[in-house]
């Protein structure tokens, strides 16, 4: 693994730049550099908004993310916006909530509930987020546990740090749980 | 390890993290995008430190609050992009002809007018070096990351301090909202430049004398007991203001001497694979990133690329430029605009060797990819 | 034979001044400076800022830390050196022009602030550096270079203005009365917030010529007989008050002040340590 390219896809106020920070975060524990930005749109809600990540042994120059292996999006918008930056072969996570998948058969598509298991599982939507981390780490495990955790932890509010690792086991277990919600060529 | 601090830290941050590490004590600016980082941070971390932030009515207040502050002794800083660096002009010219240490951060967007305000662009290489009125000399630094933006920030404030002068530092929107690694050591042994104080008694004190062989004059702060004027007018050593011809003519002299004739201690170049080079690409900023990129490429290929990146943009590196026309069989000038720095470097290296540009102005970085097909191709 | 007080805040070296014979200037750089000793305020720790225009060049003649600075903005340099070292006395010189066209927006700010300054106005009505194009307080039919046909704009109050937009203290006067405009420059300085003080003063050489107001001693008449203090002038009915304008202490009031404000953050992070 030379160079892996995150983008996080989603509406303004999900926590998504927050998402890829702790990524980011987790991955410079791991001793590996790393370059985070995002864009936004002139909304500070909704919107499309999206935020990426740079993973890299090797020191990073160009800093942006055109194509990249492995995207999350939580929202339909956002989906049918970024779907073609996705490398052929790519992993692609989407939310449940997200009805018209994409039609694309080169890459591996994860459909899980991450939206639902923050309202009705944690009662806590804002939780969304870390759901997703835990889902992308089960996956890819493109950063380490144990640093994903300590980046987690070292982000969120005070008083919330149980919370926030229950939405990462959470995460974990939609990926463990949900297999058979898998679309595209190896599912 | 407990000499370094390793963590992920966004390039405004870094300029605010570098600003009070090199001893800045106020802030005074305008929120804009993409630069309000720098102002939100300043807010924060300022009064923990015993320093001041205060967020003005619009962006001439900031950077006439700046240089008060300056005058009256303070390190400062303004921050702003694009449409409040046009407003700033004024204010900067003021702080050339009056001497007044400061550092105004200019995290450019895409323009003219309000332009794309949360895009990249390097549109301000020439505004950054002749925007203000009247002719002058400037020192304008340029970063390529979130370390050399925390380094470069401590090297503005020095430099501002040493040559009693307003310094820019132009970023980039990229680097400014990206976050990466960045080491910093945790012994707090950063080089600090602070003015100098004059040690004549008050009475024997001009404000703008300058000792023989200097060029720069002793800075007294209001309130320490030396009472000077300082003036935006034509002025001769008292500080007063003068219409003589020969006063003017020092004076102007002077204030461009004072950068022009230090050049080997401002100007700061960093050069990748130049030496055996038959291509230089020639960027600064976040398109230096994607040369650099394209260089390892290109070498891969078999084609001899190097590197050369100003990171002091204005003085101009002309000795250096020289030099690497002189080795070079051609010279690409990258940047995110239609062509500015290339004006510089094509009448510097133009006598020697081929210079050629590449620019693009749409609100997107310009890729490796792209300076590999214009160096392959032309 | 300068006077005690010229070569005590003077810097006599810069004199003489370039104000035109009648302006009105001198006078109310006297009540400053009057001001300045009746308080017997230490020189090293009072700053003068002025902006650009005839009456900000008062800054150059004095001797205190002083600053003449751009066109408009000598309240937003001043906000810088207050906040930078709160115990200055800082003290503002400005003109009609200077303060409230293009440095309209700074009053305006540094009112709502609060912030430990004094302000004061050389209101002559026009801009005289330039050579007298109408200004916000040239009052409305009076011509003015750029105004040959008459001024068709409405006039600012400036007082108005500055109690509106918070200052603390607000005093008018007039170069005729120059001992109640020197106690009321002494009254803006004693007070810890923003303090304004409009003084009217006269530009015989171009508002006065232009419209036809006579020498400087017709315009200084002109003050005596239509400046009404506060007092007098409350009593007055609307008629009465035509052509008329009030002198005075209009406003005063009391509250938290911009440096001082800060001055708690700060130390809520010492008692931190």
């Amino acid at each position: 693994m030379i160079r892996q390219e995150l983008r996080l896809t989603g509406s303004g106020g999900q926590g998504l730049i927050l998402a890829g920070i702790i990524l980011a975060e987790a991955a410079l524990y791991d001793g590996m550099n790393v370059v985070q930005s995002q864009s936004y749109g002139p909304e500070a809600r909704g919107g499309a908004s999206k935020a990426e990540v740079i993973i890299s042994k090797e020191k990073i120059n160009y800093p942006k993310v055109n194509e990249c292996d492995i995207m999350l999006t939580l929202t339909q918008v956002a989906c049918d916006k970024y779907i073609n930056s996705l490398k052929s072969g790519g992993i692609l996570i989407v939310d449940k909530s997200i009805e018209k998948l994409p039609e694309r058969d080169d890459i591996k598509i994860y459909r899980v509930p991450i939206l639902e298991t923050a309202i009705d599982k944690l009662g806590k939507p804002m939780v969304a987020n870390i759901i997703a981390l835990g889902s992308i780490y089960e996956l890819t495990k493109i950063v380490s546990k144990d640093s994903l955790e300590r980046a987690v932890l070292g982000r969120v509010p005070r008083g919330t740090e149980e919370l926030n690792k229950k939405a990462l086991e959470e995460g974990f277990n939609l990926i463990r749980e949900h297999k058979e919600d898998c679309y595209g060529e190896v599912c | 390890m407990a000499d370094k601090i390793i963590k992920l830290m966004q390039g405004n941050e870094a300029c605010v993290e570098g600003a009070i590490a090199a001893g800045m004590r106020f802030y005074a600016g305008y929120p804009i995008t993409p630069s309000t980082e720098i102002a939100e941070l300043s807010a924060e971390k300022l009064p923990q430190v015993g320093g001041r932030f205060i967020q003005m009515e619009d962006e001439i207040a900031g950077i006439s609050a700046t240089i008060g502050a300056a005058i009256a002794g303070e390190k400062a800083m303004t921050a702003t992009s694009g449409p409040g660096f046009s407003l700033k002009q004024e204010g900067l010219g003021y702080a050339v002809i009056t001497e007044t240490p400061c550092v105004i951060v200019n995290v450019q967007r895409g323009g003219p007018s309000t332009g794309l305000p949360t895009a990249p662009a390097q549109g301000e290489i020439m505004q950054a070096r002749w925007g203000t009125h009247g002719d002058h000399s400037i020192i304008v630094l340029y970063p390529w990351s979130v370390k050399e933006i925390y380094n470069t920030t401590i090297r503005a404030f020095n430099l501002a301090e040493k040559y009693r002068t307003p310094v820019i530092l132009l970023m980039d929107e990229v680097i400014a909202h990206m976050r990466e690694k960045i080491e910093l050591s945790n012994d707090n042994k950063v080089e600090i430049y602070n003015r100098k104080k004059p040690t004549c008694s008050p009475e024997n004190y001009k404000p703008y004398e300058v000792k023989e062989g200097d060029l720069v004059p002793e800075m007294a702060g209001f309130g320490e007991g030396y009472r000077f004027h300082v003036t935006g007018l034509v002025h001769s050593e008292s500080g007063f203001p003068s219409g003589n011809e020969k006063v003017a003519e020092t004076l102007i002299n002077r204030l461009i001497d004072k950068i022009e004739d230090n050049k080997d201690d401002i100007v700061e170049v960093n050069e990748y694979l130049t030496d055996d080079a038959d291509i230089a690409i020639v960027a600064f900023g976040a398109t230096s990133r994607s040369a650099k990129s394209a260089v390892d490429t290109l070498r891969e290929s078999g084609i001899k690329a190097g590197l050369f990146r100003p990171i002091t943009i204005w003085p101009l590196a002309e000795k250096e430029l020289l030099e690497l026309a002189k080795k070079v069989k051609r010279i690409v000038v990258v940047e995110m605009n239609m062509g500015q720095y290339f004006l510089e470097v094509d009448r510097i290296a133009g006598k020697f060797t081929k210079v050629e540009k590449y620019g693009r102005l749409n609100g997107e970085l310009i890729t490796p990819e792209e300076i590999i097909s214009f160096v392959k191709e032309g | 034979m300068p006077s005690q007080l010229v070569n005590e805040y003077f810097r006599t070296e810069n004199l003489p001044h370039i104000w035109c014979p009648g302006c009105g200037n001198g006078i109310v750089t006297r009540a400053i400076v009057k001001a300045i000793d009746n308080l017997g305020l230490d020189k090293d720790n009072v700053c003068v800022v002025s902006g650009i225009g005839c009456s900000s060049r008062a800054s150059g003649y004095l001797d205190f830390n002083t600053i003449h600075t751009t066109h408009g903005r000598a309240l937003a340099f001043a906000t810088g050196i207050k906040l930078a070292k709160p115990e200055l006395t800082v003290i503002v010189i400005t003109g009609d022009g200077d303060c409230s066209a293009i440095g309209g927006n700074h009053l305006i700010h540094a009112a709502r602030r609060n912030i430990d300054i004094t302000t004061v106005v050389f209101n002559n009505n026009t801009y005289g550096m330039t050579g007298g194009q109408y200004s916000p307080t040239t009052p409305t039919g009076d011509k003015g270079t750029t105004a040959p046909y008459g001024n068709i704009d409405m006039n600012f109050d400036l007082c108005e203005l500055a109690k509106a937009a918070g200052a603390t203290y607000v005093s008018r006067g007039t170069i005729f009365t120059a001992n109640m405009l020197i106690k009321q420059v002494e009254e803006g300085i004693k007070n810890k917030g923003f303090s304004f003080v409009e003084a009217i003063t006269i530009c015989p050489t171009y508002y006065g010529r232009k419209n036809k107001k006579g020498e400087a001693v017709d315009m200084m008449t002109y003050l005596k007989e239509n400046a009404i203090n506060i007092a007098a002038y409350d009593k007055l009915t609307e008629e009465q008050r035509l052509g008329k304008f009030v002198v005075g202490e209009l406003y005063k009031n009391n509250r938290a002040e911009y440096t001082e404000e800060y001055q708690k953050i700060i130390e809520s992070f010492q008692k931190e340590r």
